[in-house]
């Protein structure tokens, strides 16, 4: 390998992405870009979930026992309705996710003791914000009930009444049980999954429609030369946005940054690594941009967002699935960055990712090259 | 003008479908994405892998244990000695949560007092820790209700008859099964047709302006409209294939059920077609290389699928980007293909959004035609 000669291979790549100013704007644009859709787009913590409310008492006692939906960060009590119908069309038209009906005769019952039924009526068409509505929903009525039945026996003269086990809970790593902070060190992993294929795989597709490659191939740069040439700036530009990436997840989003800085960019280069050599392995056999992208989306970035543990968690996936998974080198870095940002864990824990990823590094990066030597031939 | 639009589209549709891979790529990423979010995307969380430290070893103790055993929601996967091991199976990975009792847990139940366990919880998935924490609660405070109702029913049986009580009736609708799977496979649809149609549109234009071509087009007696046209009639009729394609397998593989009428569905798929054809359009005459029309197009795609509802509901995301997510048809089209898949509901319900799309897809086809004549010169 002539030093000299990689160089100009990386001289020229670098001089073919400054003439193009949009793609300098996108190597700053992208992480942030990114980190806005996912940061505020996507969160767990379901607040606010539209409700209305049919109270079909109004009484006293019923409005206090709806007060405690107002009152919850988890609802945001829309409307209330005198009749059914109308409750109904809301939750068909989608203006409320649940709809609490309070039976006629909810004050009387809870006089004689009779059980009272309140119906939850429940869009279950996004299951998960449905399973946690219902579940914040039941909390409010056992509350309710609880301190309803905790009266009621002070009042037959039985004090010693409380909650028997209460549940200390500590929440490790995420003490807010933020989801931003679940997302936001994830989707570092998923800008370089684009940058490292998508931007890459395209460079060199391009080389080849436009018939600027049999030029290159012409020349005296072996196929080594033109790779590493080719990639050398893509890895920079990787790392300046793995950069850009945690710093907006640090000051911006308030995400904690735990474990150790070379911790950070080891994986991040290891992972870099794996993903320029698959952008180049595409572009390589796909020869056109369009066939290049759809590949390097399909096989690089689908995997990091599904199959990675980004957003869900690979051990509540089907046991086939899950196998699949070993070989999403994303999975890795995602399980690193994690404890990177969140745990602080020392490398001797993840000595495992890392190990995955360098043998994903060493095999992707062998056959990148393999592969361009024949098409020299 | 026909003539010209036949020969323009016969170019077009050759184009498309010339070679093998270029058949597959339209085809099958469709399905395989459909197949992987199917099976991976799940955020519901079935058994939470557990660790179990039981200091107080008494019958109690081991009945409250034999509960979350006997839950569907706990996976135990190992019992500890010591609250020592704790931090060392959570950070490698081996279990989520770790639930220890304390000595002297039966004594505090038996007498009547508050009695504590201590459950530590690895948060670094925010929705895996609240949902885990949530199952927690749930067991240790029907545990709760029944020692304290046995001891109550000891000393006086007959207070218990009269005791106020309320109990919540959850009915989720339209999903009754809570699945995940009949969530997500509707909402795949509305991404898929997106992505393909938006990235297809802006590429075919591109391409030829940076291959060339598109200057021999345009000194052919072939108007700007009619090349418009025979741009985007092909990738309408193929979204409405995918669309159709992805449809077929999400009802037949993942039996969702498709309650409503195909007819609205259709022209609920039409109107975002138009949404999406226009942007693409667009897309195209801002770029001048393939890179850059995949990149805008990509950065386009992600924003408008974390801000439409897709993953998380519109409702829990800040404010401000509440009010941006009426600017995006995925939106409107997320809103229609649920509603129509789950709720069977119509156009009765369903005219604002298609309302809407149509105003969004006028739009920007009438933007980007303007815009692409400007191009053109």
């Amino acid at each position: 390998m002539n030093w000299n000669r990689l160089l100009a291979m990386a001289g020229k790549e670098v001089i073919q992405i400054k003439r193009d100013a949009r793609s300098i704007a996108i190597v700053i644009a992208m992480p942030l870009v990114m980190m806005l859709a996912f940061g505020y787009g996507v969160s767990f913590d379901t607040k606010h979930i539209p409700v209305y409310v049919l109270d079909m008492e109004g009484s006293q006692q019923s409005q206090d026992f709806l007060k405690r939906f107002q009152s919850s960060v988890y609802f945001n009590v829309v409307k209330a309705v005198d009749n059914y119908p109308a409750l109904i069309q809301a939750i068909d038209g989608g203006r409320c996710q649940i709809g609490i009906v309070v039976p006629p005769d909810f004050s009387n019952n809870l006089n004689t003791g009779e059980t009272v039924r309140i119906q939850a009526l429940v869009d279950g068409t996004d299951s998960n914000s449905a399973n946690l509505g219902m579940s914040y929903s039941q909390a409010v009525v056992q509350a309710y009930s609880q301190q309803l039945q905790l009266q009621w026996l002070q009042r037959q003269g039985r004090t010693n009444i409380q909650p028997l086990v209460t549940v200390d809970a500590r929440t490790w790593f995420n003490e807010n049980l933020e989801s931003m902070s679940t997302i936001v060190p994830g989707v570092v992993a998923l800008v370089m999954a684009v940058v490292g294929t998508f931007l890459t795989s395209l460079t060199i597709a391009r080389e080849w429609e436009r018939g600027t490659m049999e030029q290159l191939i012409s020349t005296p740069v072996t196929p080594m030369e033109i790779m590493f040439g080719k990639l050398a700036p893509y890895m920079a530009i990787g790392l300046f946005d793995t950069c850009v990436c945690a710093a907006m997840g640090v000051w911006w989003f308030g995400v904690p940054f735990r474990g150790h800085l070379s911790v950070f960019f080891l994986s991040s280069i290891l992972f870099l690594t794996v993903v320029l050599s698959m952008g180049y392995f595409f572009s390589v056999i796909a020869k056109t941009q369009l066939a290049a992208s759809q590949i390097s989306l399909i096989a690089t970035f689908l995997p990091a967002f599904l199959l990675s543990g980004f957003m869900y968690p690979i051990d509540q996936m089907p046991a086939v699935i899950r196998v699949i998974t070993h070989i999403v080198p994303a999975r890795y870095y995602m399980a690193i960055l994690r404890n990177v940002f969140l745990k602080g864990t020392s490398i001797t824990f993840m000595w495992q990712d890392f190990m995955a990823l360098a043998i994903f590094a060493t095999v992707l990066g062998f056959v990148a090259t393999r592969v361009f030597k024949k098409r020299l031939d | 003008m026909i003539g010209r639009l036949r020969h323009m589209l016969i170019k077009e549709f050759i184009q498309v479908f010339r070679d093998k891979r270029a058949r597959f790529f339209l085809f099958g990423p469709p399905i395989i994405q459909m197949l992987v979010f199917g099976y991976a995307a799940t955020l519901e969380i079935k058994h939470v892998h557990t660790a179990i430290v039981d200091y107080d070893n008494s019958q109690v103790s081991r009945d409250l244990i034999s509960r979350f055993e006997g839950s569907r929601y706990f996976d135990i996967r190992t019992r500890l000695a010591g609250r020592q091991q704790i931090p060392d199976v959570i950070e490698r990975g081996d279990v989520t949560m770790a639930i220890q009792i304390n000595s002297g847990f039966a004594q505090n139940v038996r007498k009547g007092q508050t009695a504590h366990i201590q459950v530590i919880v690895d948060s670094s998935n925010s929705n895996t820790a609240l949902i885990g924490l949530g199952y927690v609660n749930e067991v240790t405070s029907n545990f709760s209700r029944e020692y304290q109702l046995k001891s109550l029913q000891r000393t006086s049986p007959f207070t218990i008859a009269h005791m106020p009580k309320i109990v919540l009736d959850n009915r989720p609708w339209y999903n009754t099964d809570m699945s995940s799977q009949w969530f997500f496979v509707p909402g795949v649809i509305g991404n898929l047709v997106l992505v393909i149609v938006v990235t297809l549109t802006a590429f075919a234009v591109v391409r030829e302006r940076e291959i060339g071509t598109l200057e021999q087009i345009m000194v052919t007696p072939i108007r700007r409209v009619e090349f418009i046209l025979g741009k985007t009639i092909p990738f309408f009729f193929i979204g409405l294939f995918d669309a159709a394609l992805i449809s077929v397998v999400g009802t037949l593989w993942f039996h969702v059920p498709l309650r409503g009428s195909i007819a609205v569905f259709v022209l609920g798929t039409v109107l975002f077609l138009l949404c999406v054809l226009g942007i693409g359009l667009f897309i195209s005459t801002v770029s001048n290389t393939q890179q850059q029309a995949m990149v805008t197009a990509f950065f386009f795609i992600m924003p408008s699928i974390t801000f439409s509802g897709f993953g998380s509901p519109i409702s829990s995301m800040p404010e401000f980007f509440q009010y941006l997510t009426y600017l995006n048809p995925l939106r409107y089209f997320q809103i229609v293909l649920r509603s129509i898949y789950l709720k069977g509901v119509g156009l009765e319900v369903l005219w604002p959004q298609m309302a809407a799309m149509a105003v969004i897809g006028l739009f920007m086809l009438t933007v980007s035609v303007l815009r692409f004549h400007k191009s053109l010169e």
